[in-house]
């Protein structure tokens, strides 16, 4: 069982959880994930890791109530236990000095940047963060993000805070205008990876994305979470779970996260009806 | 109380066949297939042991349980002492009893089956293990006289648990690691519910941690602890992973919505339990027509899943003919006695799908057989032109295994072979790393329970010499 030390409500649905697993502190990496069970009953799954504190022995994730699992995870408080917490996972971020780098974060990919680009600064690269959400509300981490990057830029969708629009067209921007610019890293949905990938295209930039795909073990063991890079097929669990952007058949691995679409819906009506969780306003 | 029949009567018997769910009924659940016998059936096939001076059955059983001893008691009623005689050796004997290939091993060698009628000994082992279950039987105590060397165990699969079993018996401390959330490795991830109920390994498991064994879950050696981390902690290693990973076809279309590995298939199955969405979480997608490609046990396990997930029809797809099928004769009776279709001497070139990413079939090819291969099984050869799309909108690849390389990315001084399995020395399992040990599919390939059994008792053995010569990882370290 695993104490969550302390809980945080970030906006509406997104919430922030330090949880006390001393030995995976030790060792994680920035670009991580852990794999994780609420309950006995519960699914396993992946997060990436968005922070840890070596000397209090804490990992933090960062998620979206956006189903069964996380809407569980949710209703969890600080001072109670998760099923299962395991870890680190993956391969970690490559942290070199590249020179000039973007980090573009979107959802709870704001989060997972957060690492890398406190790692990249250290390693004395010049850190833009570009950090995207619908509206004010949901911008998560900017405090911490300023602190690690060198430029920050938050847009929403609605214009309600920083630029209006896109992190895309706030990323198009900076690389028609800054030459320096190295290499990328993407975070976020699906679609916000590809959409990203698609424009850094035409500029002699890397992209890396970072894939969150269905698992099971997450230890390379079932194969639930293969992907296409290149012509072969990848484990993001062993493999990744960060890819070269342009390599990624962004098609096959949406297909793939979508194949329990139904089965989700029906299992978060299923929670939903038996009410098990009595703390909506918590 | 029964008695011991003489000579030509036990020789006359025929063997007590064992009752099963009927297949138009077991379809539908995921209840144990056989049932069991009852204890007058037990002590009816009993009484046919020979009792032989020079026990051959005991040759065969890697777990080197005292077969006629234990048979004996079952004859004198003596279920209790019986019990004890197995565990004494094995710790597993309600999952050997029902898991091992027996017809390969104890009673391949017993003298009446060169009349091919031998004791039913796994069903007796079955029997006994269960009789103790349901009368709380207590098993082996923890050792008195327990020693301060520390061994850790990585995995908790058969070898695993049965290492850590033998090792607790002579008093080690022992700490067995589990990368998942449920001690039982392929007992609880791979074998399905019909033919190992979970509450029996639970039960098992528990026993092996009555003897003093320390049962770590969640805890991934090669991620959340290094093997090197381990050399600083104990005493000695065996390593006991299993081969993990799972090996595809590498043909087109693999990728696709409705393909699994047998892995994934039935670890959502089993370990998950899938089969109970959604009153637990994790869903598994089954359709009407599901084709497995392999023939071995797994595959049987996975075509027998579907089916009792709701597949209308659940074929295996197979490259050779009957005759070279690798599954236990009695998997492949049952899985057609429920309707499983096989499709021999055909082998799958690509899956075809829409452009949502379902798969909408299976194109392959007709194959027949050549000269014999390296294995010496007739090689199966492609039929020019034979292309066929096979109707399937789903697809399970149950084609074997590989290393998963986690741990022995972790293990500096411990060499693998070229796929990536320990190399171990054969008598001690010992590895390139003196005081780590290895046994079971992470140097075997995928094999079976009981050689995996058969390896943790070498090892454990091993172990015991080279601790008591006075050697340590830790001092080494």
């Amino acid at each position: 069982m695993y104490l969550i030390k302390k809980k945080t409500k970030l906006y509406q649905n997104m919430f922030s959880m330090w949880v006390e697993v001393p030995e995976i502190a030790q060792t994680v990496q920035p670009g991580q994930f852990v794999i994780l069970m609420t309950a006995k009953k519960g699914e396993r799954i992946p997060l990436t890791v968005a922070d840890y504190d070596r000397e209090e022995g804490l990992v933090q994730i960062v998620f979206q109530a956006v189903g069964k699992t996380t809407e569980e995870l949710s209703c969890i408080q600080e001072g109670e236990y998760l099923y299962s917490f395991i870890g680190p996972l993956g391969h970690k971020t490559e942290i070199g000095l590249f020179g000039t780098v973007v980090l573009v974060g979107g959802g709870t990919g704001i989060a997972c940047i957060h690492p890398i680009a406190r790692g990249l600064k250290e390693a004395g690269n010049r850190v833009i963060a570009i950090i995207g959400a619908r509206n004010k509300e949901l911008i998560i981490m900017e405090e911490e993000l300023k602190k690690v990057s060198d430029e920050l830029i938050v847009t929403t969708d609605d214009g309600s805070y920083g630029r209006k629009g896109f992190v895309t067209q706030a990323l198009k921007e900076k690389l028609d205008r800054d030459p320096s610019i190295k290499k990328i890293w993407a975070i976020g949905p699906p679609i916000m990876m590809k959409v990203t990938t698609n424009l850094v295209k035409s500029y002699p930039v890397d992209i890396i994305v970072s894939l969150n795909t269905i698992m099971v073990d997450g230890t390379g063991m079932c194969g639930s979470c293969r992907v296409t890079i290149g012509n072969e097929t990848k484990f993001v669990c062993t493999d990744g779970p960060e890819f070269d952007g342009r390599l990624v058949d962004w098609d096959e691995f949406m297909h793939r996260n979508n194949r329990y679409q139904k089965e989700e819906k029906e299992s978060w009506q299923h929670f939903k009806d038996e009410s098990k969780c009595g703390c909506k306003e918590g | 109380m029964a008695k011991m029949i003489d000579m030509k009567e036990r020789t006359k018997r025929e063997q007590v066949p064992m009752r099963e769910q009927l297949p138009s009924a077991r379809i539908h659940n995921f209840e144990e297939v056989p049932l069991g016998y009852t204890k007058e059936e037990a002590i009816y096939e009993a009484q046919r042991c020979l009792q032989c001076k020079n026990p051959t059955c005991m040759i065969g059983c890697p777990a080197e349980i005292n077969i006629p001893a234990f048979i004996r008691l079952v004859v004198e009623e003596d279920f209790e002492k019986a019990y004890l005689t197995i565990l004494k050796t094995d710790a597993l004997p309600a999952v050997t009893g029902r898991v091992c290939p027996q017809e390969e091993q104890c009673q391949k060698e017993c003298v009446l089956n060169k009349k091919g009628k031998p004791i039913a000994i796994g069903r007796l082992e079955r029997f006994v293990a269960d009789w103790a279950r349901e009368n709380k039987i207590k098993g082996i105590e923890k050792s008195d006289s327990q020693k301060e060397q520390k061994v850790a165990v990585v995995g908790s699969g058969p070898a695993g648990l049965t290492c850590a079993a033998d090792l607790a018996k002579l008093g080690y401390q022992v700490t067995l690691f589990e990368a998942l959330h449920k001690p039982g490795g392929v007992l609880v991830y791979g074998i399905p519910e019909f033919r190992l109920p979970k509450s029996i390994v639970e039960y098992e498991v528990a026993g092996i941690e009555k003897l003093g064994v320390k049962v770590v879950c969640n805890q991934v050696i090669g991620a959340t602890k290094s093997v090197e981390s381990l050399k600083k902690e104990f005493d000695a290693i065996f390593l006991a992973n299993g081969a993990g990973a799972p090996r595809f076809m590498n043909i087109p279309g693999e990728n696709r919505n409705d393909v699994y590995s047998a892995n994934e298939f039935l670890t959502r199955s089993n370990l998950m339990k899938a089969y109970l969405f959604p009153e637990y979480d994790t869903p598994i997608k089954i359709r009407k027509k599901a084709a497995t490609i392999g023939a071995g046990n797994v595959a049987m396990d996975a075509a027998r899943t579907a089916l009792r997930l709701g597949a209308e029809q659940s074929y295996i797809v197979y490259r050779r003919s009957r005759a070279e099928v690798p599954a236990r004769a009695e998997e492949v009776h049952h899985a057609e006695e429920e309707g499983i279709v096989f499709h021999f001497l055909t082998l799958p070139v690509k899956i075809l799908g829409d452009e949502e990413g379902r798969v909408t079939g299976m194109e392959c090819l007709r194959m027949e057989l050549g000269e014999p291969d390296e294995s010496g099984r007739r090689r199966p050869v492609p039929i020019p032109n034979s292309n066929f799309v096979l109707e399937v909108d789903m697809v399970i690849d149950a084609i074997g295994t590989m290393a998963n390389p986690i741990v022995a990315r972790s293990a500096t001084g411990v060499e693998v072979n070229q796929w990536g399995y320990f190399k171990v020395d054969k008598m001690t399992r010992m590895t390139t790393c003196e005081g780590i040990f290895a046994g079971g599919d992470i140097v075997r390939g995928s094999a079976t329970v009981i050689s995996a059994v058969g390896d943790g008792k070498f090892a454990a053995r091993a172990i015991d010499e080279y601790l008591l010569s006075g050697k340590s990882l830790r001092k080494n370290s």
